[in-house]
Protein backbone atom coordinates (compact mmCIF):
# COMPACT_ATOMS: atom_id res chain seq x y z
CA UNK A 1 0.00 0.00 0.00
CA UNK A 2 1.70 2.63 -1.23
CA UNK A 3 1.58 6.61 0.72
CA UNK A 4 0.76 9.48 -1.10
CA UNK A 5 3.28 12.72 -0.20
CA UNK A 6 0.64 14.12 1.34
CA UNK A 7 -2.60 12.40 2.86
CA UNK A 8 -6.46 13.59 1.51
CA UNK A 9 -8.28 15.51 3.90
CA UNK A 10 -10.04 12.11 4.91
CA UNK A 11 -7.59 10.11 5.43
CA UNK A 12 -5.64 13.10 7.57
CA UNK A 13 -8.90 13.69 9.94
CA UNK A 14 -9.37 9.75 10.04
CA UNK A 15 -5.96 9.85 10.89
CA UNK A 16 -4.84 7.16 8.77
CA UNK A 17 -2.79 6.58 5.79
CA UNK A 18 -3.99 7.22 2.35
CA UNK A 19 -3.33 4.58 0.21
CA UNK A 20 -2.75 5.22 -3.65
CA UNK A 21 -6.35 4.02 -4.57
CA UNK A 22 -8.09 5.95 -2.00
CA UNK A 23 -11.81 6.50 -2.87
CA UNK A 24 -12.28 9.88 -0.52
CA UNK A 25 -8.84 11.72 -1.83
CA UNK A 26 -9.85 12.58 -5.29
CA UNK A 27 -13.14 14.35 -4.14
CA UNK A 28 -11.67 15.59 -0.66
CA UNK A 29 -8.47 17.24 -1.03
CA UNK A 30 -6.47 18.00 1.94
CA UNK A 31 -6.80 21.77 1.06
CA UNK A 32 -10.55 22.03 2.00
CA UNK A 33 -10.53 19.78 5.58
CA UNK A 34 -14.03 21.23 6.01
CA UNK A 35 -15.57 19.60 3.24
CA UNK A 36 -15.01 15.72 4.44
CA UNK A 37 -15.58 17.13 8.01
CA UNK A 38 -19.56 18.15 7.23
CA UNK A 39 -19.65 14.73 5.55
CA UNK A 40 -18.28 13.04 8.67
CA UNK A 41 -20.07 14.40 10.57
CA UNK A 42 -23.47 13.89 9.04
CA UNK A 43 -23.42 10.94 7.45
CA UNK A 44 -20.17 8.98 8.68
CA UNK A 45 -16.65 7.66 6.92
CA UNK A 46 -17.99 4.44 6.44
CA UNK A 47 -21.52 5.33 5.23
CA UNK A 48 -19.43 7.85 2.46
CA UNK A 49 -17.28 5.83 1.09
CA UNK A 50 -19.68 2.90 0.34
CA UNK A 51 -21.81 5.78 -1.49
CA UNK A 52 -18.99 6.97 -3.22
CA UNK A 53 -18.03 3.35 -4.13
CA UNK A 54 -21.76 1.59 -5.06
CA UNK A 55 -25.26 2.13 -6.79
CA UNK A 56 -27.70 -0.52 -5.58
CA UNK A 57 -29.73 -0.22 -8.76
CA UNK A 58 -32.72 -1.40 -7.66
CA UNK A 59 -36.16 -2.89 -9.32
CA UNK A 60 -33.48 -3.06 -12.26
CA UNK A 61 -35.46 -6.19 -14.32
CA UNK A 62 -36.94 -7.39 -11.18
CA UNK A 63 -33.80 -7.65 -9.54
CA UNK A 64 -31.21 -5.74 -7.13
CA UNK A 65 -27.93 -4.83 -8.72
CA UNK A 66 -25.03 -3.39 -7.21
CA UNK A 67 -22.71 -1.58 -9.50
CA UNK A 68 -19.46 0.33 -9.21
CA UNK A 69 -20.36 3.95 -9.06
CA UNK A 70 -18.89 5.28 -12.16
CA UNK A 71 -15.67 7.33 -11.83
CA UNK A 72 -17.16 10.80 -13.30
CA UNK A 73 -20.55 10.15 -11.34
CA UNK A 74 -18.22 10.16 -7.87
CA UNK A 75 -17.26 13.81 -7.91
CA UNK A 76 -21.43 14.33 -8.27
CA UNK A 77 -21.94 12.18 -5.97
CA UNK A 78 -19.41 13.51 -3.46
CA UNK A 79 -20.69 17.10 -3.99
CA UNK A 80 -24.35 16.60 -3.29
CA UNK A 81 -23.45 14.93 -0.36
CA UNK A 82 -21.07 17.65 0.89
CA UNK A 83 -24.42 19.92 0.14
CA UNK A 84 -26.66 18.20 1.91
CA UNK A 85 -24.30 17.80 5.09
CA UNK A 86 -23.57 21.85 4.99
CA UNK A 87 -27.16 22.40 5.00
CA UNK A 88 -28.41 19.81 7.69
CA UNK A 89 -25.53 21.38 10.07
CA UNK A 90 -26.58 24.75 9.17
CA UNK A 91 -30.45 23.65 9.80
CA UNK A 92 -30.52 20.23 11.86
CA UNK A 93 -34.20 20.32 11.90
CA UNK A 94 -34.93 20.73 7.95
CA UNK A 95 -31.48 20.49 6.40
CA UNK A 96 -31.73 21.09 2.52
CA UNK A 97 -35.30 19.90 2.81
CA UNK A 98 -36.13 23.64 3.89
CA UNK A 99 -34.98 24.72 0.42
CA UNK A 100 -37.15 22.40 -1.43
CA UNK A 101 -40.51 23.70 0.76
CA UNK A 102 -39.06 27.10 0.13
CA UNK A 103 -38.47 26.54 -3.78
CA UNK A 104 -41.96 24.75 -3.88
CA UNK A 105 -43.76 27.47 -1.90
CA UNK A 106 -42.38 30.10 -4.07
CA UNK A 107 -43.30 28.32 -7.59
CA UNK A 108 -47.01 27.92 -6.30
CA UNK A 109 -46.55 32.21 -5.51
CA UNK A 110 -45.54 32.62 -9.10
CA UNK A 111 -47.91 30.63 -10.52
CA UNK A 112 -50.61 32.11 -8.88
CA UNK A 113 -49.36 35.34 -10.21
CA UNK A 114 -49.61 34.25 -13.33
CA UNK A 115 -52.82 33.45 -13.07
CA UNK A 116 -54.30 36.39 -11.74
CA UNK A 117 -52.01 38.09 -14.49
CA UNK A 118 -54.01 36.82 -17.10
CA UNK A 119 -57.22 36.86 -15.39
CA UNK A 120 -56.61 40.67 -15.62
CA UNK A 121 -55.76 40.28 -18.54
CA UNK A 122 -59.24 38.57 -19.47
CA UNK A 123 -60.76 40.91 -17.75
CA UNK A 124 -60.04 44.25 -19.35
CA UNK A 125 -60.44 42.19 -22.94
CA UNK A 126 -64.23 41.37 -22.09
CA UNK A 127 -64.82 44.39 -20.55
CA UNK A 128 -63.20 46.22 -23.94
CA UNK A 129 -65.37 43.81 -25.88
CA UNK A 130 -68.56 44.97 -24.16
CA UNK A 131 -67.67 48.65 -24.67
CA UNK A 132 -67.01 47.88 -28.63
CA UNK A 133 -70.28 46.07 -28.79
CA UNK A 134 -72.28 48.91 -27.10
CA UNK A 135 -75.50 50.84 -28.25
CA UNK A 136 -74.79 50.11 -32.31
CA UNK A 137 -75.65 52.76 -34.66
CA UNK A 138 -78.01 52.13 -37.33
CA UNK B 1 -46.55 -9.49 36.26
CA UNK B 2 -43.13 -8.85 34.41
CA UNK B 3 -40.83 -5.89 35.54
CA UNK B 4 -40.66 -4.53 32.93
CA UNK B 5 -40.74 -0.87 33.23
CA UNK B 6 -38.04 -0.21 31.55
CA UNK B 7 -38.92 -2.41 28.64
CA UNK B 8 -41.42 -1.35 26.12
CA UNK B 9 -42.26 -5.41 24.80
CA UNK B 10 -45.40 -5.23 25.82
CA UNK B 11 -46.10 -2.67 22.86
CA UNK B 12 -44.63 -3.66 19.67
CA UNK B 13 -41.16 -2.40 19.02
CA UNK B 14 -40.23 0.24 17.05
CA UNK B 15 -38.95 -0.30 13.55
CA UNK B 16 -35.64 0.94 14.34
CA UNK B 17 -35.14 -1.61 17.36
CA UNK B 18 -36.66 -4.30 15.30
CA UNK B 19 -34.77 -3.67 12.58
CA UNK B 20 -31.18 -3.14 14.79
CA UNK B 21 -32.84 -6.56 16.65
CA UNK B 22 -32.66 -5.14 20.30
CA UNK B 23 -34.93 -4.34 22.91
CA UNK B 24 -37.19 -1.34 22.17
CA UNK B 25 -36.72 0.35 26.01
CA UNK B 26 -39.25 2.86 27.84
CA UNK B 27 -37.01 5.77 26.05
CA UNK B 28 -35.87 4.20 23.09
CA UNK B 29 -35.75 7.59 21.00
CA UNK B 30 -35.96 6.28 17.98
CA UNK B 31 -39.51 4.96 18.97
CA UNK B 32 -42.27 7.84 18.38
CA UNK B 33 -40.75 8.59 14.78
CA UNK B 34 -39.96 5.26 13.81
CA UNK B 35 -43.16 3.11 13.91
CA UNK B 36 -43.31 -0.66 13.37
CA UNK B 37 -46.22 0.40 10.78
CA UNK B 38 -43.53 2.00 8.46
CA UNK B 39 -40.08 -0.27 8.60
CA UNK B 40 -39.18 1.13 5.52
CA UNK B 41 -38.74 4.57 6.94
CA UNK B 42 -36.09 3.85 9.24
CA UNK B 43 -33.96 1.31 6.35
CA UNK B 44 -34.14 4.09 4.27
CA UNK B 45 -32.32 6.30 7.04
CA UNK B 46 -30.57 3.55 8.46
CA UNK B 47 -28.72 2.97 5.14
CA UNK B 48 -27.93 6.42 4.52
CA UNK B 49 -27.50 8.09 7.96
CA UNK B 50 -26.63 5.25 9.91
CA UNK B 51 -28.21 4.48 13.35
CA UNK B 52 -25.54 6.09 15.42
CA UNK B 53 -25.51 9.70 13.33
CA UNK B 54 -29.20 9.98 13.68
CA UNK B 55 -29.11 9.84 17.26
CA UNK B 56 -26.47 12.30 17.84
CA UNK B 57 -28.45 14.53 15.89
CA UNK B 58 -31.60 13.90 17.94
CA UNK B 59 -29.61 14.70 20.67
CA UNK B 60 -28.61 17.71 19.31
CA UNK B 61 -32.16 19.11 19.21
CA UNK B 62 -35.23 19.57 21.43
CA UNK B 63 -38.08 17.14 21.65
CA UNK B 64 -40.86 18.97 19.72
CA UNK B 65 -37.87 19.80 17.22
CA UNK B 66 -37.18 15.71 16.30
CA UNK B 67 -40.44 15.09 14.51
CA UNK B 68 -39.49 17.31 12.01
CA UNK B 69 -36.25 16.49 11.69
CA UNK B 70 -36.73 13.16 11.48
CA UNK B 71 -38.55 13.80 8.99
CA UNK B 72 -36.80 15.43 6.78
CA UNK B 73 -33.91 12.62 7.35
CA UNK B 74 -36.30 10.35 6.08
CA UNK B 75 -37.26 12.52 3.05
CA UNK B 76 -33.43 12.96 1.80
CA UNK B 77 -32.91 9.15 2.50
CA UNK B 78 -35.26 8.20 0.26
CA UNK B 79 -34.12 10.90 -2.31
CA UNK B 80 -31.07 9.39 -2.14
CA UNK B 81 -31.95 5.97 -2.61
CA UNK B 82 -34.05 6.95 -5.47
CA UNK B 83 -31.21 8.81 -6.95
CA UNK B 84 -28.00 7.76 -5.33
CA UNK B 85 -25.76 10.38 -7.48
CA UNK B 86 -27.54 13.77 -6.45
CA UNK B 87 -30.24 12.56 -4.26
CA UNK B 88 -32.41 15.96 -3.01
CA UNK B 89 -30.11 17.80 -5.13
CA UNK B 90 -31.32 16.89 -7.89
CA UNK B 91 -34.60 18.03 -7.08
CA UNK B 92 -33.57 21.06 -5.68
CA UNK B 93 -31.69 21.68 -8.95
CA UNK B 94 -35.08 20.79 -11.06
CA UNK B 95 -37.06 23.16 -8.91
CA UNK B 96 -34.61 26.68 -9.44
CA UNK B 97 -35.08 25.95 -12.96
CA UNK B 98 -38.82 25.68 -12.70
CA UNK B 99 -38.76 28.65 -10.53
CA UNK B 100 -36.85 30.80 -13.49
CA UNK B 101 -39.08 29.69 -16.38
CA UNK B 102 -42.19 30.88 -14.58
CA UNK B 103 -40.69 33.76 -13.40
CA UNK B 104 -39.99 34.59 -17.34
CA UNK B 105 -43.14 33.61 -18.03
CA UNK B 106 -44.36 36.43 -15.38
CA UNK B 107 -42.47 38.52 -16.53
CA UNK B 108 -43.78 38.16 -20.12
CA UNK B 109 -47.69 38.04 -18.80
CA UNK B 110 -46.91 41.28 -17.43
CA UNK B 111 -45.25 42.94 -20.26
CA UNK B 112 -48.51 41.45 -22.39
CA UNK B 113 -50.47 43.15 -19.37
CA UNK B 114 -48.85 46.70 -19.83
CA UNK B 115 -48.42 46.38 -23.74
CA UNK B 116 -52.41 45.84 -23.92
CA UNK B 117 -53.37 48.83 -21.29
CA UNK B 118 -51.25 51.04 -23.25
CA UNK B 119 -52.87 50.00 -26.84
CA UNK B 120 -56.25 50.19 -25.20
CA UNK B 121 -55.98 53.08 -23.57
CA UNK B 122 -56.58 52.33 -19.97
CA UNK B 123 -54.99 54.20 -17.80
CA UNK B 124 -52.19 52.59 -15.74
CA UNK B 125 -53.38 53.36 -12.33
CA UNK B 126 -56.22 50.92 -13.12
CA UNK B 127 -53.68 48.60 -13.57
CA UNK B 128 -52.46 46.14 -11.06
CA UNK B 129 -49.93 43.94 -12.81
CA UNK B 130 -48.15 41.72 -10.20
CA UNK B 131 -45.17 42.53 -8.41
CA UNK B 132 -43.08 41.03 -9.95
CA UNK B 133 -40.07 42.83 -7.35
CA UNK B 134 -42.17 40.63 -4.72
CA UNK B 135 -41.22 37.90 -6.51
CA UNK B 136 -37.27 37.89 -5.95
CA UNK B 137 -35.95 35.02 -5.66
CA UNK B 138 -35.42 33.61 -2.04
CA UNK B 139 -32.66 31.55 -3.81
CA UNK B 140 -29.67 32.56 -5.47
CA UNK B 141 -30.56 32.70 -9.34
CA UNK B 142 -29.48 29.29 -11.32
CA UNK B 143 -27.31 30.10 -14.32
CA UNK B 144 -29.61 28.34 -17.24
CA UNK B 145 -26.27 27.27 -18.92
CA UNK B 146 -26.11 25.00 -15.93
CA UNK B 147 -28.55 22.60 -16.31
CA UNK B 148 -26.59 19.69 -14.62
CA UNK B 149 -27.00 19.78 -11.06
CA UNK B 150 -24.01 18.72 -10.36
CA UNK B 151 -22.77 22.00 -11.78
CA UNK B 152 -25.38 23.98 -10.15
CA UNK B 153 -24.19 23.30 -6.86
CA UNK B 154 -20.84 22.92 -7.40
CA UNK B 155 -20.73 26.89 -9.13
CA UNK B 156 -22.53 27.79 -5.73
CA UNK B 157 -25.99 28.54 -7.16
CA UNK B 158 -27.95 26.61 -4.81
CA UNK B 159 -27.85 28.23 -1.76
CA UNK B 160 -23.83 28.75 -1.43
CA UNK B 161 -23.88 30.33 2.03
CA UNK B 162 -27.17 31.01 2.03
CA UNK B 163 -28.21 27.57 3.83
CA UNK B 164 -30.83 27.49 5.82
CA UNK B 165 -29.90 28.57 8.98
CA UNK B 166 -33.87 28.28 9.95
CA UNK B 167 -34.60 26.89 13.19
CA UNK B 168 -38.61 27.39 13.22
CA UNK B 169 -40.82 25.35 11.11
CA UNK B 170 -41.66 27.41 7.41
CA UNK B 171 -44.64 29.08 7.13
CA UNK B 172 -45.93 26.64 4.41
CA UNK B 173 -46.42 23.05 4.02
CA UNK B 174 -43.53 20.20 4.22
CA UNK B 175 -43.22 17.99 1.65
CA UNK B 176 -44.00 15.43 3.90
CA UNK B 177 -47.41 16.83 5.02
CA UNK B 178 -49.23 16.56 2.03
CA UNK B 179 -47.21 14.96 -0.78
CA UNK B 180 -46.38 17.64 -2.83
CA UNK B 181 -43.17 15.96 -4.20
CA UNK B 182 -45.81 13.19 -5.02
CA UNK B 183 -43.99 9.92 -4.99
CA UNK B 184 -41.77 10.62 -2.48
CA UNK B 185 -43.24 8.72 0.46
CA UNK B 186 -41.63 8.46 3.93
CA UNK B 187 -44.03 5.97 4.35
CA UNK B 188 -43.49 1.76 5.08
CA UNK B 189 -44.29 -0.83 2.89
Amino acid sequence: MAVHGSRCAACKYLRRRCPQDCIFSPHFPSSNPQRFAYVHRIYGASNVGKMLERIALLKLDGFENDQRVPEFERSHVADSLHFEAKCRIEDPVYGCVGFISRLEHQIHSIESEIAMTRALMMMYESSLNRQKGGPSEH
Amino acid sequence: MSSSSNNNSYNSPCAACKFLRRKCLAGCIFAPYFPPEEPQKFVNVHKIFGASNVTKLLNELLPHQREDAVNSLAYEAEARVRDPVYGCVGAISFLQRQVQRLQKELDAANADLIRYACNTGIPSSALQPAETASMQPILPPVNTRRTHPAAAFAAGSIGDDNGGGFFQPPPYSLPWDDNLSGDIDAGGE
